[in-house]
């Protein structure tokens, strides 16, 4: 057989990896990080140039199906892992066929939720991990996409100041429809849930856990936070046509939660005394799309919302609130944003993201002028955080390793 | 436990001008083992997911017991969709793998420790309840995952091709634990797969579905041996049943001089013509030149027995399911004197192993 590479972007280095031989089998030279368990396919860390993929070896029919489903889910722009290729025909040294390869890109400072609870964290993780999860799921959701196998190792976090923004990592199980019924709905719930609470409650078993945090309240809180946001995306609203400014209203509440409003249908009853408004498309990325606009910067949603305010801050201060928003934008950019994300030494840009980082430094001013009891210049919050707070984090641009504690199930036998 | 019947129950998606499941009948029995099987896009899994609550059912009813769900949530009707992707903790002891879900629910200490007690007789899993999974072996964790399907002591488990991920090997033993696993706990099971071997090795019946539409629910030596038209004929079987076009005559249908015999009334308004199914085992080689002549083209050799395959100077028709395409003239012979490679021989079915079905509806013809 043939060695048979898909892939979007094509990479002569790609076939310099040893394809014949078996993943797990596969020299560490070649590796990116060391596997630490096993998981229920084999998955290995590999660098190509400046790259790190994150290469699965699973059946030909299911690697095809598992790469189509992440373009689509891709271009439907639901936060989901980059796919880069399969590999078809691999056969050993001796012609014995080899599964094929499905071959994603890592996610840049991204976390598995196993990395997070192995560091001391704020008390409310589980639940902005939910919060995070509950978002991830609705925005599928909308799409028409059933997962099938929702649960928190099959997704990968992303810091969103003081957030977390999730991103799909398995589609394995997915299914793309037109729309989706309320019983697939339910269904994803009811399998997020028991996923989540085993994986808490294991973590609960190994010590990780945070005291307070009961695995089974966690756990349903993702049903209750999916719902409010359904809801509040989907949900028909009546009023008397005399209350119109509540369609402003619904989409100011909208843009709050992040969405824009594509399309809302507004109906009015055969005596035109009460009106029924229900959004029809909605589409996520209110905040991280009006910033991409104003200052050309791609980050998470909640750091944008966040890089807003303080634009809108520095519009004030500036008393420039007439001025062209583009422009103002772009000094704020050159005179506020940048000068304090490129003080970050080099040998420490691996700890968070940029955006990251002027949030946090946005923060740590907040908490020494509370104790100070005056304001403090950014440029002196700029230095003691460089100084003191940022050193001491860990390295998250390249944190590795799906799920690897998670035991085989199927895919080992006797 | 309990009976699960498909009452005319059909799904038509909006702005699809067919439905994908359409007016199905099915009743299964308490405790029996059903399999859908079907080629792609043939509803088989649509059907089931009618059942779960997956899947809005646009008419008819679904009944579990004596009670109608056809409206229920999923997790109002008491089945458990037994999922490939199980994973286990590492962390938790095997108990605790197999009964978190159960605490989930609400189900008191007690009743779940019974419970994982029952399920670990059945599985031989009770010397390992207080080990973590890291201690078992491969099948072991295997079984773990099953007693988490199997504690919640659901009225149906449903299985959408479950082994699916699996490699030739471990499809087949797993298919044997699952059977007799199922047959243990003589729990309801509908069981989806594209695959016509596993629905014959697993099902106490199995139903066809083609376009949506069942074609035939039966028990596997029913499905093998009175194949209700020609569809199933092709569809069940490895290799595949021979299919032809043949002209009838008096008494039966010609194949090349030689008459099979046909009951007259069976072949009462059929027409000329009559599609003739027979199996690869059911051929003999002819001592004189009668029967269909055929070129041998391939001989694969079994040992006991070999199979040839080659071309019949005969109108076959097109395969269908997994056998699809490949038309040449399957027969299994003796495997001490096969003919070889480009010889040309003559085969007869043996007598009463014909498959007659009425060429335009396509319909078996006679029992």
């Amino acid at each position: 057989m043939t060695l048979e590479i898909t892939t979007a972007r094509p990479e002569a280095a790609l076939l310099d990896l040893p394809w014949s031989t078996p993943l797990e089998e596969w020299p560490e030279s070649y590796l990116a990080a060391l596997p630490r368990g096993i998981s229920r396919h084999v998955v290995r860390f590999v660098r190509l140039g400046p790259r790190v993929l994150a290469v699965k070896e699973i059946k030909d029919d299911i690697a095809d199906r598992e790469y189509a489903m992440l373009r689509n889910l891709r271009r439907l722009d639901v936060p989901s892992v980059e796919p880069f290729g399969v590999v078809h025909g691999r056969t050993t040294s001796d012609g014995e066929p080899l599964d094929a390869c499905l071959i994603t890109k890592h996610l840049q400072f991204s976390l598995p939720y196993r990395a997070l609870y192995s560091q001391n964290l704020r008390p409310d993780t589980a639940v902005r991990l939910m919060d995070a999860l509950a978002l991830l799921l609705v925005r599928l959701h909308l799409e028409g996409f059933w997962w099938g196998d929702v649960s928190l190792s099959n997704t990968l976090f992303r810091r969103d100041a003081g957030a977390f923004a999730a991103y799909l990592v398995d589609a394995e199980t997915g299914e793309l429809h037109a729309r989706l019924s309320d019983g697939q709905r339910e269904h994803d719930l009811d399998i997020a849930r028991i996923n989540i609470a085993g994986e808490l409650m294991d973590l609960a078993a190994g010590g990780f856990l945070e005291e307070h945090a009961d695995p089974f309240e966690v756990s349903a809180s993702i049903i209750e936070r999916y719902h409010t946001l359904w809801d509040a995306l989907t949900g028909t609203e009546r009023f008397e046509s005399g209350d119109r400014w509540r369609v402003d209203e619904r989409i100011r509440r909208l843009n709050e939660l992040g969405f824009d409003v594509d399309e809302l249908s507004i109906t009015t009853d055969i005596g035109g005394t009460e009106i029924v408004i229900t959004p029809k498309v909605v589409d996520a990325g209110h905040h991280s799309r009006r910033l991409l606009r104003l200052t050309g910067l791609d980050v998470g949603e909640n750091q944008a919302r966040r890089l807003l305010n303080d634009l809108d801050a520095y519009t004030a201060a500036t008393d420039r609130q007439g001025e062209d928003e583009e422009i103002v934008a772009h000094d704020w950019l050159t005179r506020v944003y940048e000068p304090i994300t490129r003080a970050v030494p080099r040998e420490l840009t691996s700890r968070l993201e940029p955006a990251e980082v002027f949030h946090e430094v946005l923060e740590h001013r907040w908490y020494m002028s509370e104790r100070a009891g005056h304001d403090t210049p950014i440029e002196e919050a700029l230095r003691d955080y460089v100084s003191t707070v940022l050193p001491a984090k860990p390295e998250e641009k390249a944190v590795l390793g799906v799920d690897t504690e998670e035991m085989p199930v199927i895919s080992m036998f006797d | 436990m309990a009976t699960v019947t498909f009452d005319n129950a059909t799904r038509q998606y909006p702005g699809n001008p067919v439905p994908s499941v359409d007016k199905l009948n099915i009743e299964i029995a308490d405790g029996e083992f059903l399999v859908l099987v079907g080629p792609s896009g043939c509803g088989k899994s649509t059907s089931l997911r009618m059942l779960a609550g997956l899947e809005e059912v646009n008419g008819g009813r679904i009944l579990i017991g004596d009670r109608d769900v056809t409206n229920l949530s999923p997790k109002d009707r008491d089945v458990a969709m037994v999922f490939q992707n199980y994973a286990l903790y590492p962390h938790m002891t095997v108990a605790d793998n197999m009964g978190f879900a159960l605490k989930i629910a609400g189900v008191d200490k007690g009743e779940i420790r019974k419970r994982v007690e029952e399920a670990a007789k059945i599985l031989d899993l009770t010397p390992y309840l207080d080990r973590k999974p890291k201690a078992l072996s491969g099948g072991q964790r295997q079984r773990v995952a099953m007693g988490r399907a199997i504690v919640r002591s659901p009225q149906v488990f449903l299985m959408d091709e479950p082994l699916s991920n699996l490699d030739a090997k471990l499809r087949v033993q797993t298919r044997t634990q699952i059977a007799s696993l199922q047959r243990r706990l003589g729990v309801t099971t509908v069981y989806v797969t594209h695959d016509q071997v596993e629905a014959m090795t697993m099902g106490d019946r199995v139903a066809v579905l083609k376009d949506g539409i069942l074609q035939q629910c039966d028990s596997p030596r029913r499905m093998y041996d009175h194949p209700a038209n020609v569809f199933v004929a092709g569809f069940i079987g490895s290799p595949a049943m021979n299919l032809m076009d043949v002209p009838v005559t008096e008494g039966g249908v010609d194949l090349h001089g030689h008459t099979v015999p046909i009951a007259r009334e069976d072949l009462a308004g059929v027409g000329n013509h009559v599609t003739l199914g027979v199996r690869p085992e059911d051929l003999d080689l002819s001592s004189d030149a009668s029967g269909i002549p055929v070129t041998v083209d391939v001989v694969e050799e079994l040992g006991a027995d070999a199979y040839i395959y080659g071309t019949a100077d005969a109108k076959l028709l097109e395969a269908t399911g997994e056998n699809a395409g490949a038309v040449p003239f399957i027969a299994r012979v003796d495997g001490r004197r096969p003919p070889e490679k480009g010889e040309k021989i003559y085969l007869k079915p043996k007598t009463g192993h014909v498959h007659v079905f009425n060429a335009d509806s396509g319909l078996r013809v006679g029992d």
